[in-house]
């Protein structure tokens, strides 16, 4: 384990301003030493070609016999699969630990695309509850609406949602970026930890709520600030990364960054730095 | 967790008990402890149509207790002599089971307030709806096997709500199923999906103002407390509005009167919601594969944003 107690020069992560924190005490990071390659894939997943296409209709399939069907084309090799007919159903698309060029024509229910790590996805309708949830790597672009709970702890990855989404969209998100070219309901960013939520549109109430780190960009009108929300500068650095990122999204390209809000968390919430109750008793 | 469904057909009537039926078993997996529907069926609008109950659904998974059906013959005979009294008169009589009845009754008087009285002070009896298109039909099971029980497929109208419930708060029997009648409102009629933590102190200040309650189920209060405020002056989108402060909890619900269909969500926006309108229909579900049920095609749906209200008309 690193200690990163020790680290005295901000890292790049820092210097980009994707979190401001100091990480100190024990951490969780592991450094992967670059001749452990086997260390990067998951047991389990398959070499796909994504000029190797298919089609799957899943009108009469369960979402379990679905997945599974995804599963057994990208073991044939498949790395461009064409869902048909999806028609709401929940859970499609979930845990995909694969690069895979994923595109559904029609809406899904709720938690579609949940705990997946690389797959690039487009859904051609709209999303119910929880879309994404713990979304590690990879790009979701859904072309029309979002329910709540959109991106809820995603770790990383571009989640794209090109309508509005419901509230509390990025609770909990832990890295990674959302990005809504609507309007956005209550609590949007409730908890997040770190990565970024861009909002293109109005959002709701108790923006940020208790959130602990990351950052809000808001292009439209907030309806309140949560607790221990604030606002920030927005910077030059910042404008560039927007232009960025909204251009690669294929989404509000000409959008004019330099209005947006930029909100951070106010960091009087914070108990990161003090010690656990049995770590007290034994520093007594 | 309960599951809502609900639809209006604009400038048109359709199969709605069918349609309403597949919409709720869409949604069987949030809860089929009991189902209702709330249909607005095509009537001539002379008649009132009473559905009531006179007694519970003792079947298996029931809380209820256990009752002789000659108690059921006894409650229905004092039924018909309190109609009788009040001059109301039974064109139609219909008993699907030995405990649910519809009446279609000839009675001219606008306040049902003390009709509704004098018939629930009979021991056992609960009006589940009163109107002239109003028809609630709520019982144990799933969408499907209340469907079929009542004959339900074949109703014609132009609205209906409904009701998946998965019982957490309240026992397992038709008093608490949903959808709840407006007592004493003539069509009016509300599902609910969520949990109210005011309950106990709107139902005192409600029942001090002479609001009746039949159950401890705390949707019931949603109904009463809209009564409420139509009984003194509001509209029904008024008292929607008032509801989102008023009750505190997470809420999504409809209500539904004799020419429109209403929604509202909670400020958290905690409850789920998803709508489809178009020119001709507007259709409602707390999953999209509930919409997915009478509208296969892709469609574009949303989200209502948290403390959102809105009002229907046929």
């Amino acid at each position: 384990m690193a200690n990163l107690k020790t680290v005295s020069k901000k890292s790049k992560a820092q210097s980009m301003g994707m979190h401001t924190e100091v990480l100190t005490g024990r951490t969780q990071q592991k450094f992967f030493n670059p001749d452990e390659a086997e260390n990067f894939y998951y047991f389990g997943t398959y070499d796909v070609d994504f000029n190797k296409r298919t089609e799957l209709d899943v009108k009469d399939m369960t979402a379990p016999e679905a997945n599974k069907e995804i599963d057994n084309l990208m073991s044939q090799g498949y790395g461009t699969i064409v869902i048909k007919n999806p028609q709401g159903k929940h859970s499609l698309g979930v845990g995909i630990l694969n690069k895979l060029n994923l595109i559904f024509e029609g809406s899904l229910g709720y938690f579609g695309m949940g705990s997946c790590d690389g797959p690039i996805v487009r859904i051609n309708g709209r999303v119910g509850w929880s879309c994404a949830e713990n979304l590690m790597a990879g790009k979701v672009v859904i072309e029309k609406n979002a329910g709540s709970c959109f991106g809820a702890a995603i770790r990383g990855g571009d989640l794209i949602c090109k309508g509005s989404v419901g509230a509390r969209t990025g609770i909990d998100m832990k890295g990674g970026t959302i990005i809504i070219g609507g309007d956005a309901g209550a609590f949007t960013g409730f908890m997040m930890q770190r990565g970024r939520i861009i909002i293109l549109g109005d959002v709701g109430i108790n923006l940020g709520d208790s959130m602990y780190d990351g950052t809000i960009f808001v292009g439209g009108e907030i309806g309140s600030y949560g607790s221990d929300a604030v606002d920030s500068e927005l910077t030059s650095s910042d404008q560039d990364w927007l232009k960025r990122k909204l251009k690669v999204a294929e989404i509000g390209e000409n959008f004019d960054v330099s209005k947006m809000k930029k909100i951070v968390a106010g960091k009087k919430l914070w108990n990161y730095d003090n010690l656990e109750p049995t770590e007290k008793k034994g520093a007594i | 967790m309960c599951g809502i469904a609900g639809l209006i057909h604009r400038g048109k009537s359709s199969n709605v008990g069918s349609e309403l039926q597949g919409m709720l078993q869409a949604l069987k997996h949030r809860g089929e402890d009991s189902t209702g529907y709330a249909l607005y069926g095509d009537t001539d609008g002379k008649n009132f149509i009473m559905r009531f109950k006179v007694g519970e659904n003792v079947g298996e998974g029931s809380s209820s207790v256990m009752e002789d059906v000659s108690v059921y013959d006894e409650r229905k005979k004092i039924v018909d002599q309190t109609l009788a009294e009040m001059g109301a008169k039974v064109v139609k009589e219909e008993r699907t089971l030995p405990y649910s009845l519809r009446y279609e009754i000839d009675y001219n008087v606008k306040d049902l307030l003390e009709f509704s009285q004098r018939i629930e002070s009979i021991p056992g009896v609960e009006i589940l709806s009163m109107g002239k298109s109003l028809e609630v039909i709520k019982d144990l099971g799933n969408a499907k096997m209340v469907c079929d029980r009542y004959s339900l497929d074949k109703v014609v109208g132009t609205h209906a709500i409904g009701h998946a419930r998965m019982a957490t708060e309240s026992g397992v029997d038709i008093k608490s199923a949903h959808p709840f009648w407006g007592y004493p409102f003539s069509d009016v009629s509300v599902v609910h999906n969520g949990q109210l933590t005011n309950y106990w102190n709107n139902r005192r200040v409600l029942e001090n103002k002479g609001m009746r309650f039949m159950s401890e189920c705390d949707s019931e209060l949603i109904a009463v407390y809209l009564a409420e405020k139509m009984r003194d002056g509001a509209t029904l989108e008024e008292g929607m509005k008032a509801s989102l402060t008023g009750l505190d909890g997470v809420f999504t619900y409809f209500v539904a009167t004799k020419d429109s269909l209403g929604m509202a969500k909670d400020t958290m926006a905690a409850k789920p919601l998803v709508l489809y309108e178009s020119d001709d229909l507007v259709a409602m579900g707390s999953e999209e594969i509930a919409i997915r049920s009478v509208l296969p095609q892709e469609i574009d749906t949303y989200d209502p944003f948290d403390g959102e209200v809105k009002v229907w008309q046929i």
